[in-house]
């Protein structure tokens, strides 16, 4: 059952081509738009919200296109990338306030809802201006669910998050969708949503590179080839062990000392490293993963699902 | 059509920057201006349509209309939080009367009424003090429905707007006679003539022509300005 589609959806901006042929369909649950900067996915949510319109393709929520619609805001939130807010408000009189650009019938009962379900109450006295960068993203998102929309986007909501704020974030938007909502976030750091369970749609470029299970995604993730460079007090001994194990499938010393390791399996090897030096008494100097650029990630998670 | 909501959070955001401050000084000079050649001048003299008429109206009336009507929905769109205003069912005419509306009330009390309070302590005080009141009130409302128009269509609004004011009002409306069909200042001068006549306001318009031209301005400017804020669309990320 989809409630979003987009079919041969592309956006371009002058000749740059920012969002390019695109078609998905988002259910309820949670869908993680992922990508690196620069991908397309911020176009992609604007587009949704309608607050741009598609240079070519077709758009719809529920069968009605967004663009120059201001009836979808009665079902859809939407939490924007920027901080910006009228920090000059407490948390309380922003979200209510926006209950009350909702008109709903009962706006107190709507704030406290929203309050609530953000784990906001207690702050909700104070200014927005004195919140952490956690607490505005929560006000934020209170503020886009207090009308009990079906749709929540949200632009990038770990941004600038510390990991505890990450985790409480990903479970409220776990439980809300798990509520039946749709709740379609994007993010630009794999590992900033391994909690998440759900559909992951990765873009590259501004095109869909691939999509699927999260747990499939996450799995290509760290089963991906990787190569280490390690320093530590035996590099041979070191580079015996490592040779007797599955997951390397090269080792090479260095001319400078130190050691350069291959490996087929980038979780395996970060799981099982310590260990090994440990009994061989070894001690590990350095370890520095190469390679880690986030379009080589994505570059290999598209590979991985084309083959 | 006006939303309290949406007004309530437009005048606190408005006099809630530090940016408030700003749009008193054009008022306090005015009234310091009045004084100070009320001092060194002898009764008698008409000075007082000439400052008042000059100063006020193309200076402080177009300033203060220009931060305010620049300011209540363009700094919004600038910091991105008239996302969460837009992001709600409130209709984008509504939006825009209300943000004008109040933008208009802050002009009469940042600009309007400090003209009125300095026409009072002028030599020849009374009817003149009221019609430059009544040419000021007309003027905050016609300058802010260009102004708002200006922030919707473009970023550089108060750029725009001060090239209108200092460029074409200033330099051309007072060469070019032609050019004061399109001064919102002239307007408001045409008005303030009509009740009080006065050569030394130099008013070069007649009283119809003012206020057919100032309705048209304003009710064009305010649609244009809701159309263009239904297709409003976030600026692309730098690709």
């Amino acid at each position: 059952m989809s409630v979003i589609e987009l079919n041969a959806v592309s956006r371009w901006y002058g000749n740059v081509v920012a969002v390019n042929d695109i078609t998905m369909s988002i259910g309820p649950g949670v869908t993680g738009l992922l990508g690196p900067n620069g991908a397309g996915k911020s176009t992609i949510l604007h587009m949704i919200s309608g607050f741009l319109a598609p240079s070519k393709g077709d758009l719809t929520v529920r069968g009605n296109p967004t663009w120059r619609s201001t009836e979808i805001y009665r079902t859809l939130g939407l939490v924007p990338e920027r901080d910006s807010v009228y920090a000059f408000l407490t948390g309380e009189q922003f979200v209510r306030a926006t209950a009350r650009l909702h008109k709903l019938p009962d706006e107190a009962a709507a704030t406290r809802r929203a309050l609530d379900m953000t784990d906001m109450g207690a702050a909700a006295g104070r200014r927005i201006a004195t919140y952490s960068k956690g607490m505005r993203q929560r006000i934020k998102v209170a503020a886009a669910l207090v009308h009990d929309p079906e749709i929540l986007l949200l632009d990038e909501p770990f941004n600038g998050m510390d990991p505890r704020q990450r985790l409480h974030m990903m479970d409220l938007l776990a439980k809300l969708g798990a509520e039946g909502r749709v709740i379609l976030f994007s993010s630009h750091i794999l590992e900033e949503v391994e909690r998440l369970s759900g559909t992951i749609q990765v873009m590259v470029a501004g095109r869909l590179a691939a999509s699927g299970d999260f747990r499939a995604i996450r799995r290509l993730m760290t089963s991906r080839p990787h190569v280490f460079n390690v320093r530590s007090s035996d590099d041979r001994r070191l580079a015996a062990a490592l040779v007797g194990r599955p997951y390397t499938t090269a080792v090479e010393l260095a001319g400078s000392g130190g050691l350069q390791v291959r490996t087929s399996d980038f979780g395996a090897f970060c799981a099982q490293i310590a260990t090994i030096t440990r009994d061989n008494g070894i001690a590990l100097r350095e370890l520095l993963p190469t390679d880690e650029s986030l379009e080589s990630v994505f570059g290999y998670l598209i590979s991985s699902q084309g083959s | 059509m006006f939303n309290p909501t949406v007004a309530m959070l437009t005048v606190r955001a408005t006099l809630g920057r530090r940016r408030a401050l700003l749009f008193a000084i054009p008022a306090v000079a005015l009234i310091a201006l009045t004084l100070a050649v009320r001092a060194t001048h002898p009764a008698g003299t008409s000075w007082a349509a000439q400052v008042l008429g000059d100063f006020g109206f193309s200076v402080l009336l177009p300033l203060t209309a220009l931060i305010l009507g620049t300011g209540v929905l363009g700094a919004e769109i600038d910091d991105g939080s008239a996302l969460h205003l837009l992001a709600t069912p409130v209709s984008r005419s509504s939006i825009v009367v209300t943000k004008f509306a109040v933008a208009a009330v802050l002009t009469m009390a940042f600009a309007a009424v400090p003209e009125l309070i300095a026409g009072l302590l002028a030599p020849s005080g009374g009817r003149l003090a009221v019609a430059l009141f009544i040419g000021a009130l007309a003027g905050s409302v016609i300058y802010n429905a260009v102004f708002v128009l200006a922030s919707v269509v473009t970023s550089r609004a108060i750029a725009v707007g001060l090239l209108y004011v200092l460029i074409w009002e200033g330099l051309l409306g007072n060469l070019v006679g032609g050019a004061r069909i399109l001064s919102v200042a002239h307007y408001s001068l045409g008005i303030a003539n009509a009740i009080y006549p006065d050569k030394d306001l130099n008013a070069g318009l007649g009283l119809t022509t003012s206020v057919t031209l100032g309705v048209v301005v304003t009710v064009a400017a305010l649609v244009l300005a809701s159309r263009r804020l239904s297709a409003f669309a976030i600026q692309g990320e730098p690709a």
